[in-house]
């Protein structure tokens, strides 16, 4: 790997970190109304995932979407904007923090509804099966989805048909404010697409490379006409579920326990103990992380609200 | 002209349509091999191949999940419900992410997507193969909601919702898919998703109606018409969005209104219909307008003569059409 493509890694947990920091702050604010969930401790995840990916391969995720979108190419602007629900975000206002997307960077959106965009994902893959292109689709979700029905259909049928799909199950360990181990006759979560004899592993989610590693292999395998794969990314989120979250079902010492295990910081400390990049050059693109989610955040409070009849349109496609 | 069958008009419209544009593929429980279960997509399999006439597995809201997922990539796919009753598991599918897709994207994602579910009573299949389903679906704006009543519209209506760039629900009156019988063309046409029908002028009174209770309403007219009760009868064929223009125009003409519908009275399709005249032909009314709809229950019950009371048909709605002329 060159030395960019792992301060490219860097850079984009940082953005990540930075942008949900202010996010919160905005929030706290009262300028981002409504839910607002945070991707802090989980920006290894996303970032190793898609970092293997062509520009064939689609991404399909949850409502913990900021962080992917920022993963598949959407500029920090585009997202805090939406976040503030202004005309320039990448959804225009009408999305919000939970449905992004964005067809031309191959993001297949955020979406709300827990488990509902699994068979989305399958119809994505039946698409690239059926037309015979290379692409893969990243399906992510959370392990509070692995309970849903959508989910056995879903996996069900994509190993039924043989489609180019990767199954991601981001496991933080929590659906909202319940353990797994409380919501799952499962813990070990990858064990369920063993009910559907779909190869699975599992990986550090804290550990960049290694999620960008196991990634770059299923989708590897995926494209040579495998089928399917299951990946669990075990990680982590520092902060609670929504911003409103009192966080009475687990103890601090957890969170501490994790945080020290911080995916950003060991990344950190991992560059400048293999001599990839010296502290000065590290500073020096922290600096301009921060610059570039200062102008984002100026840029999206500058921005217009969206025009009132912007509501009726778009209801239906008028023309194909 | 030939005269066919609904069923046939249907089976044509998906064949014609799988001919002419390669990303169309038809999905569904048993659509394949075996031809459907009410037959619709026989000889399909064989003709397009199982990628394209798929048979999937038990599973409802991924066979709508995954039509969204492949519209949205590019294809068209014709979902397949076997029975409307068993829409449900999918209706989270419909209302939350195939209505909502293209305003969510601000038109960057739109699903040309077909959902085709046979629905109604008649035909002793009881409470989870009866059902009329259509008001579930009306009351969602990015949806589409096509009831046809004659082999000629379920043809072209069937045509124009496989082209439509937007997620279209199509019910079909399985009660009529055998019974009813009509004139189809031999070449392309499509009928437009949109405009109601006048299938019937008149000047005492308008019947609107849709699928089966319209071809009822027909046959109702024609025996009230030897007491010469003259009635003007509206298909509606598409319940959203509505054609407003066309009821507004009638009910002024006719000055009486009445709705049929078979799905059950409070909370059905027909009370948008009556809104609509009172907001907009309440000067023209001659009489308060009327609904004839299915008895408030929960489904249409198994035993014969239960059904008959449930089921409306021609001489309950020629009764209804009497009251009404004679107000």
């Amino acid at each position: 790997m060159e030395k960019k493509e792992y301060l490219d890694l860097y850079h984009q947990m940082v953005a990540i970190r930075r942008m949900e920091e202010r996010a919160a702050e905005l929030y706290q604010q009262g300028k981002i109304g409504g839910f607002l969930h945070l991707y802090i401790g989980q920006e290894a995840v996303s970032t190793g995932l898609i970092a293997p990916r062509t520009p064939d391969d689609r991404v399909i995720t949850a409502y913990r979407d900021h962080g992917v979108a920022y993963n598949c190419g959407l500029s920090a602007r585009e997202i805090i904007a939406e976040l503030l629900g202004k005309a320039t975000g990448c959804s225009k206002g009408k999305g919000g923090s939970m449905h992004m997307a964005d067809v031309k960077k191959n993001y297949w959106g955020g979406h709300a509804i827990v488990g509902a965009h699994l068979p989305l994902a399958a119809g994505l893959a039946l698409g690239d099966l059926y037309s015979k292109t290379p692409g893969v689709t990243i399906c992510m979700f959370g392990d509070g989805a692995t309970n849903i029905g959508y989910f056995h259909e879903a996996l069900n049928l994509s190993k039924v048909w043989n489609l180019p799909v990767l199954w991601v199950c981001e496991n933080n360990q929590y659906g909202m404010g319940t353990a797994v181990d409380r919501a799952s006759a499962v813990s070990d979560i990858r064990k369920k697409a063993d009910g559907y004899a779909i190869l699975n592993d599992e990986v550090d989610g804290m550990d960049v490379l290694a999620v960008k590693e196991a990634s770059a292999k299923m989708l590897e395998e995926i494209r040579a006409g495998g089928g399917p794969r299951f990946l669990e990314i075990n990680t982590y989120r520092f902060r609670g579920h929504s911003m409103g979250d009192p966080e009475r079902y687990r103890k601090a010492d957890e969170v501490h326990r994790y945080q020290e295990n911080d995916p950003i910081g060991m990344f950190r400390k991992y560059l400048i103990a293999a001599g990839i990049a010296s502290e000065e050059e590290i500073v020096k693109l922290e600096d301009v992380i921060e610059e570039e989610v200062r102008d984002a955040v100026e840029f999206a409070e500058n921005s217009p609200e969206p025009a009132p009849e912007e509501l009726y349109t778009n209801v239906y496609f008028e023309t194909y | 002209m030939a005269e066919i069958t609904m069923i046939e008009a249907i089976r044509q419209a998906m064949d014609e349509e799988l001919a002419r544009d390669e990303n169309v593929f038809i999905v569904g429980e048993d659509v394949g091999q075996r031809g459907g279960v009410f037959r619709a997509t026989v000889g399909l399999f064989d003709k397009y191949g199982g990628e394209r006439v798929i048979d999937s597995p038990l599973a409802e809201a991924s066979i709508v999940g995954v039509g969204i997922g492949a519209a949205l990539y590019g294809m068209r796919p014709i979902c397949e419900i076997q029975f409307a009753d068993f829409i449900h598991p999918a209706f989270n599918q419909i209302i939350n992410e195939a209505a909502k897709m293209c305003y969510r994207s601000n038109g960057d994602w739109t699903v040309p997507m077909v959902i085709r579910a046979p629905y109604g009573g008649g035909i002793g299949g009881g409470l989870y193969h009866s059902q009329s389903l259509e008001a579930l679906f009306t009351h969602t704006p990015g949806l589409k909601v096509v009831v046809p009543s004659s082999p000629y519209d379920a043809k072209g209506l069937l045509k124009s919702a496989v082209r439509d760039p937007n997620p279209v629900l199509y019910f079909e009156p399985k009660k009529g898919y055998r019974l009813i019988k009509g004139e189809v063309p031999e070449g392309e046409y499509t009928v437009p998703i949109g405009p109601a029908n006048v299938t019937r002028a008149g000047s005492d009174l308008t019947v609107f109606s849709y699928g089966m209770m319209h071809y009822y309403t027909l046959q109702a007219a024609e025996a009230v018409a030897k007491e010469g009760i003259d009635v003007e009868v509206v298909d509606l064929r598409t319940l959203y969005p509505v054609d407003r223009e066309t009821i507004l125009k009638s009910v002024s003409k006719t000055g009486k209104a009445l709705i049929v519908h078979e799905d059950n009275l409070t909370g059905g399709y027909g009370g948008e219909i009556a809104a609509i005249i009172a907001e907009g032909a309440f000067s023209d009314l001659d009489a308060p307008v009327r609904r004839l709809a299915g008895p408030d229950v929960p489904a249409v019950p198994f035993s014969h003569p239960m059904q008959d009371w449930f089921m409306l048909n021609p001489a309950k709605i020629a009764e209804a059409i009497r009251q009404l002329a004679r107000y």
